[in-house]
């Protein structure tokens, strides 16, 4: 899958609020229930090259993360989130 | 072979993701022609109706859930795959209308896509096409239409003739169904989808560089960790003093109303049976029901205006955290919201919940948010109590509403920790752009939840308040020499009974007779205590006197007992139903009945015990 070696990627539930970033990739969990999780997010639009910025956080415990990608926003637990490899644009 | 196989369409049914704006487009096209029930064998709402094409042919359409896949997650995207795939009982439409917001074509695109698989003629209607214009976004529909080899029309679902252009092509035959075998899609297929909806949105739409969208400046206030539960706050307490005010306006209006047709019906008619079964078992049973009707609705009206400007998910967002303290998440939000209005409606709300564990336990919490009904029996108590100190009274009345929610929460506490599947529960959740709400959906929605009361709630407390009226009429075999006609009465000797049940919690045998009608809904409490004390005249006079005969006769432990009684005690059969309905099983109606009689008796016993301890020092 896409990997950029040279930029430097982290877990959709690291990147901090405000921030514009890309999908990078999105890893396949093992449980069935998180699997199936995992597709619907791909089926949202969680996929390489989008672009998506955290928009809000809920308190405490920057649980769940309020996510904007293109017209629509997504709420989405940490856990949720952490299969989302992302890399931060400038 | 021109010609062959092609058919008018005669039955329709729009597929499309939630929020495309599907419901208001639905509401345009069928108008109030319109029928809800459930699908066979699920709790899956089923909305079917008829339009008016262009010609004036009639076209029955199928309201199908929102779905954001086929792949389904939750009840109601299952019964949205199993009705376009031929796998369930209704008949396949002629024609699947596939409804994508063209604002957020990159989203819904792939619904398309996947549909276009299934091998239905078909039709994309473009919605909310006014807003296109307004964000500066170009579409090419033509380009569109090609691309994806399915006709392309544009709609908007909240102008008045914004649905024409559909209208027009519902009078264009169409080809005949050439099912396709489905199977669900694995990630590579649906990744290799997701490449076909970029590289067709690229062809085909236009966006301006800068988002003109306001929802994140307006999510920057909203969703602030510390600004959010303030804008809550605001936003929660208005909704209250409007149900309060505004609703107590438009009910006192309708009691007024209910008792002038009694005293017309009293003047008019000789005494007797039949009499009394219209006055007090007929237009007080009908009248007690229409009573809470604009309490209800005024908060159905906020509560569906918050909804659909796209601001009650959000507040879900803000609340997720701090429920989730109590093991529910943020989606329990807006079905606990609507049981403030009336359990029935909240109940059915939890349908959006797709975790079971989480829809069961707001299931059972359910009841506990304070209804409309028991608004009347508050009222009537906290002015006995403090008759002169309105301050005192509307505090003890927060204070009642409060109880109600944390006595919910420490529930939700406890079925969480007694439960041994400790899975996590998911929230996937969209946040909707805002968007002003379409007054026709507004107007259907609350007639729909209207419609909910008066055949669930009404038709229940109507049959029950004649029940209790034969009940409390009848006199009992056996005789007694004095009191009220209803102490010697069948209700009576019941109430006599039970006062020995309820002496531990401060009960007289008043109290337990008037809580045995109040069985159908609590606010009967008020008009069976009326009658115990033998009172006549208009439910005013009878509200004024009762107030001052608690006030003067009952001592304040049992004041306060009966009011804490009332925040916990299953008082309400149609409650009793609804859980039976939604859960499909007897065992969770008995054991919301019994947690809540157990919660009552045991808060009853300590308020009543604790406050004659304290008042004997």
């Amino acid at each position: 899958m896409l990997t950029a070696a040279d930029t430097p990627t982290l877990l959709l539930n690291e990147l901090p609020e405000g921030q514009w970033a890309s999908v990078v990739d999105v890893t396949v969990p093992t449980n069935p229930v998180d699997r199936d999780l995992v597709l619907r997010l791909v089926e949202l639009g969680f996929v390489p090259g989008e672009r998506l910025r955290v928009v809000g956080v809920g308190q405490p415990g920057r649980e769940p993360l309020a996510v904007r990608l293109g017209h629509t926003t997504f709420a989405l637990r940490r856990h949720e989130a952490s299969f989302i490899l992302v890399s931060p644009l400038t | 072979m021109e010609g062959e196989g092609l058919a008018l369409p005669a039955r329709i049914a729009l597929l499309g993701n939630p929020n495309c704006g599907k419901t208001a487009l639905f509401n345009l096209l069928t108008g109030s022609r319109q029928k809800v029930a459930n699908y066979a064998g699920v709790t899956v709402e089923r909305k079917e109706g008829t339009l008016h094409t262009t010609s004036g042919r009639r076209v029955s359409v199928l309201d199908l859930p929102g779905a954001y896949s086929l792949n389904a997650l939750s009840n109601d995207e299952a019964m949205t795959r199993d009705v376009v795939t031929g796998h369930s009982l209704e008949a396949l439409p002629d024609l699947l209308v596939c409804v994508a917001d063209a604002t957020n074509l990159r989203l819904h695109l792939r619904l398309v896509l996947e549909a276009r698989r299934l091998g239905l003629p078909m039709v994309v209607v473009l919605n909310k096409m006014d807003r296109v214009k307004k964000l500066g976004i170009h579409i090419d529909m033509d380009v569109l239409a090609r691309g994806l080899n399915v006709p392309v029309v544009g709609t908007v679902g909240v102008h008045a003739h914004g649905a024409d252009a559909l209208r027009a092509f519902l009078d264009l035959p169409v080809e005949a169904t050439m099912l396709m075998p489905w199977k669900a899609h694995k990630l590579e297929q649906v990744l290799a989808t997701q490449k076909d909806v970029a590289r067709i949105f690229q062809r085909v739409v236009t966006e301006p560089a800068v988002d003109k969208d306001r929802s994140d400046r307006i999510d920057r206030l909203l969703m602030h960790p510390v600004l959010g539960f303030v804008a809550l706050a605001v936003v929660l307490f208005l909704t209250f003093v409007a149900v309060f005010s505004l609703g107590g306006w438009l009910t006192a209006l309708i009691e007024q109303g209910t008792s002038a047709l009694g005293e017309l019906l009293r003047t008019h008619m000789a005494d007797g049976l039949l009499r009394g079964l219209l006055t007090e078992g007929i237009i007080g049973g009908v009248g007690g029901v229409l009573a809470f009707l604009p309490q209800i609705l005024i908060l159905f009206l906020f509560i569906l205006a918050l909804e659909s400007s796209g601001y009650l998910p959000r507040a879900a967002f803000l609340l997720d955290r701090p429920m989730s303290k109590a093991g529910l998440s943020g989606r329990s939000f807006i079905p606990l919201l609507s049981s403030f209005a009336c359990a029935i409606p909240g109940i059915m709300a939890t349908r959006t919940i797709s975790n079971w564990r989480d829809r069961l336990t707001t299931i059972l919490i359910a009841p506990l948010m304070a209804c409309s009904a028991r608004i009347p029996v508050y009222t009537l108590l906290i002015a006995a109590l403090f008759p002169r100190d309105p301050v005192a009274g509307a505090l003890v009345m927060v204070g009642l509403y409060a109880l109600g929610v944390v006595a919910a929460m420490a529930v939700a506490w406890v079925i969480k920790r007694t439960d041994r599947d400790r899975s996590r529960s998911p929230l996937l959740m969209e946040l909707p752009a805002y968007q002003w709400p379409d007054p026709r959906s507004l107007a259907i929605g609350m007639w729909e939840r209207a419609m909910i009361f008066v055949r669930r709630v009404g038709t229940i407390i109507l049959a029950l308040t004649i029940v209790m009226w034969a009940l409390y009429t009848i006199p009992s075999p056996r005789t007694h020499a004095q009191g009220a006609p209803i102490t010697r009465s069948l209700a009576g000797e019941l109430g006599h009974a039970l006062q020995y049940v309820f002496a531990p919690i401060g009960f007289n045998e008043e109290i337990s007779i008037a809580l045995v009608p109040g069985m159908a809904a609590r606010e009967v409490v008020v008009s069976s205590l009326g009658m115990v004390y033998a009172m006549n005249g208009s439910e005013a006079d009878v509200d004024a006197q009762l107030r001052e005969r608690i006030h003067k006769e009952w001592p304040l432990a049992t004041k306060l007992s009966l009011l804490i009684w009332l925040v916990f005690a299953p008082q309400c059969l149609s409650t009793f139903v609804a859980v039976k309905r939604e859960t499909n099983s007897w065992k969770y109606m008995w054991i919301m009945g019994g947690y809540l009689f157990g919660l009552a008796y045991l808060a009853s016993l300590i308020t009543y015990q604790l406050t004659n301890a304290l008042t004997s020092i």
